[in-house]
């Protein structure tokens, strides 16, 4: 209802520049993101799905292959028990943690720029933790067996041993799933609702009806509603910082040297965010253009999300020089040796790229126009993913290949197996988050009408009651 | 007895009683958020109770104006919480230490340290999906049915219009007399809703 609204108001001196350009009116929000799950997809999707498809079948036919023959197809072996489906795993729960932190932590510290990315940005941490979820579940070898995890009551009258960092990890990631989940479909049910309200045929209406629950944005529904957002938040930002500090202590409670630090949890958690933040990036900066809704995922969210990126990967960076000091300054033989080794011995190659990617590119984002610069953001945001993906695999596989018996030594090599399952997971990665931008709005349509200052009722009186507390 | 109160109870979630002759209620719409609030803060203090506002998102405020109070939800993501976490520190002593204990390097069975991811888990989890369930709760929902349905110009109640919905169960609801307060308000347009499948539009 673009008539009822004052357009045409100037911004005061000094005020934040708008969360949303191109004087955009609530129904052209709705129209601009309800419209993509309507029409026919452009073609660069369909190329994309055909891509990512095939990407997902290779995944499927590795996992047939690898519970046919068990996990002897891999690289692992002794002593690098934990080879690169470890690896994927910590990086795929890496990437998983921009959504939730978006949604929850930004959403705490009253950022209202993350309405614009929060709704595609949570549906990416699902795919991600997804893809987590996958490989420590196949890794266990005789997959069927999986439910031994958790604690149900089986034959053998026997329980998980609850004590054990790997069953804490079960919990950590499943808990994370679960919350990460119900947070996005309390956030997506007015949307649901508003594309209910659109639909012309009576598929859609019933389809997209029976997932909205009949919302019609009642005040004493939004008030709940509000208030459980809120707590979700409150309950989703400590559960955030845990996952990976969970998954560090995979790791952290082990006596390998290079494994066995305090620094471990903060560590993770801020590699974490930095490689996540760096896949949004890469998705938005693809489908704002594709989808052209560059007046919602404005140019300023993307700098603020390279800020972020600057100052998380510089808290990495600061740990992976920590690590060595500390190494150091223990006057312990076997860490001293373990990081002399990783700087200078067989994987060198390995830490010198992860040294690169992460420590180094981000620094270019202390200038201002290179954090605008939409080519310069796409490669550094790939860039510091595969820094990430090489520090996980830092971590896991140098530390174990020369453990405290010289005569165990040995060099890891991945197979054919190895690569091309991690290749499939960016496959189901990609086919989910594609069919996501498809059927679902991928801006929170109420979130971002909310930001605009035509939605505070304070805008239509303060013409005439200046100052009237209401 | 038991039927007032469910049906007081129901009112708190905006599912209201239609009259005998159909009637569900008056629909009017607001031309924006400012007008909508206004003519809320006018509702309530003309003593009607069986009132709601539908806008395509949370107006600040609007609580106030409408005389609600704090949302009930936080009382019941405590219990969910308080609930995680004695089953969490139930579950790990009751497996490790009561029915099949393990002897792990003279370990304690069950020592609270290393419990406390698990409980940490636990607790959020259940606040969680104790928190969403009684949102949902709360709200009356999932609600398939709804007689505001039949109204056309509401599909827009989640797009960029801003309605008021006074419910005929009310006790102080007329048909006229309402329809002119509404009216007064500055509403746009109003509609009387009927639960018998159909909506009609009264224009001034």
């Amino acid at each position: 209802m673009a008539s009822s609204t004052n357009k045409t108001v100037t911004l005061p001196a000094g005020a934040d520049p708008p969360l949303v350009t191109g004087n955009l009116g609530f129904h052209d929000i709705t129209q601009l993101v309800s419209y993509h799950t309507e029409k026919r997809p452009p073609s660069a999707w369909y190329m994309a799905i055909a891509v990512s498809s095939t990407l997902l079948c290779v995944l499927l036919i590795m996992i047939a292959y690898l519970v046919w023959n068990g996990i002897g197809v891999w690289g692992n072996n002794n002593p690098v028990g934990w080879g690169w489906p470890i690896v994927n795993f910590v990086f795929w729960v890496g990437i998983g943690h921009a959504g939730t932190l978006i949604s929850a932590i930004l959403f705490l510290f009253r950022q209202r720029w993350r309405t614009a990315i929060n709704r595609s940005a949570e549906a990416m941490t699902l795919f991600a933790v997804i893809c987590a979820l996958l490989f420590p579940t196949i890794h266990v070898g005789r997959i069927w067996v999986i439910y031994w995890t958790l604690p149900i009551p089986n034959q053998m009258e026997m329980w998980p041993q609850f004590k054990s960092p790997l069953l804490w990890d079960v919990f950590a990631v499943s808990v994370y799933f679960i919350v990460s989940l119900v947070f996005w479909y309390v956030g997506l049910v007015p949307d649901l609702a508003t594309l209910r309200d659109r639909a012309r045929n009576a598929l859609r209406r019933r389809v997209t009806g029976f997932f909205a629950l009949g919302w019609t944005g009642a005040n004493r529904h939004w008030r709940n509603y509000e208030k459980t957002y809120l707590l979700l938040a409150a309950l989703a930002t400590p559960l955030v910082l845990s996952v990976h500090s969970v998954v560090s202590f995979d790791f952290a409670v082990s006596i390998i040297p290079g494994w066995h630090t305090t620094i471990f949890p903060p560590y993770f958690v801020a590699g974490a965010i930095f490689s996540g933040f760096a896949m949004v990036m890469t998705l938005m900066i693809l489908a704002r253009k594709i989808y052209g809704i560059q007046n919602i995922i404005t140019m300023d969210h993307l700098e603020k999300m390279a800020i972020i990126i600057l100052l998380t990967g510089s808290m990495v960076g600061f740990a992976y020089i920590t690590e060595f000091f500390i190494a150091w300054y223990s006057q312990v033989e076997y860490e001293q040796y373990a990081f002399l080794n990783r700087a200078t011995g067989p994987y060198a190659w390995a830490y010198w790229t992860m040294m690169s990617c992460n420590l180094l590119f981000p620094q270019f984002f202390w200038i201002k126009r290179l954090r605008r610069s939409i080519p310069f953001l796409f490669i550094t945001s790939i860039i510091v993913n595969i820094g990430m993906w090489f520090e996980r695999f830092v971590i896991t596989v140098i530390s174990l290949h020369r453990d405290f018996l010289p005569s165990s030594w040995d060099y890891f090599n991945p197979t054919i197996v190895d690569v091309l399952t991690f290749a499939g997971s960016f496959g189901l990665f990609m086919t989910l988050f594609l069919i996501f931008l498809r059927y679902l709005p991928m801006v929170a349509i109420a979130e971002v009408k909310m930001v605009l200052p035509e939605s505070d009722p304070h805008y239509y009186h303060k013409h005439d009651s200046e100052g009237e507390e209401h | 007895m038991l039927k007032k109160i469910i049906q007081q109870i129901k009112a708190t979630m905006g599912v209201y009683e239609s009259r005998p002759d159909g009637v569900y209620g008056l629909l009017a719409e607001y031309p924006n958020p400012g007008v909508l609030i206004d003519a809320a803060r006018k509702v309530h203090s003309a003593g009607y109770r069986h009132f709601d506002t539908h806008t395509p998102f949370p107006i600040h405020g609007m609580d106030r104006a409408m005389g609600l109070g704090q949302s009930k939800v936080g009382y019941i993501t405590l219990i969910g919480g308080i609930c995680g976490l004695g089953l969490a520190t139930w579950l790990q002593w009751w497996t490790s230490a009561v029915d099949y204990p393990i002897n792990i390097s003279g370990k304690p069975f069950f020592a609270i340290e290393p419990s406390i991811p698990i409980m940490f888990e636990l607790t959020v989890l259940f606040s969680a999906l104790f928190a969403v369930g009684g949102m949902f709760l709360l709200n009356g929902l999932p609600r398939p049915y709804n007689p505001l349905f039949y109204s056309r110009a509401f599909t827009r109640a989640s797009d960029d219009a801003f309605f008021l919905h006074i419910a005929a169960s009310d006790k102080n609801f007329d048909l006229e007399e309402t329809e002119s307060m509404l009216r007064e308000a500055g509403a746009k347009g109003v509609e009387v809703v009927h639960d018998h499948g159909y909506s009609e539009l009264h224009t001034a």
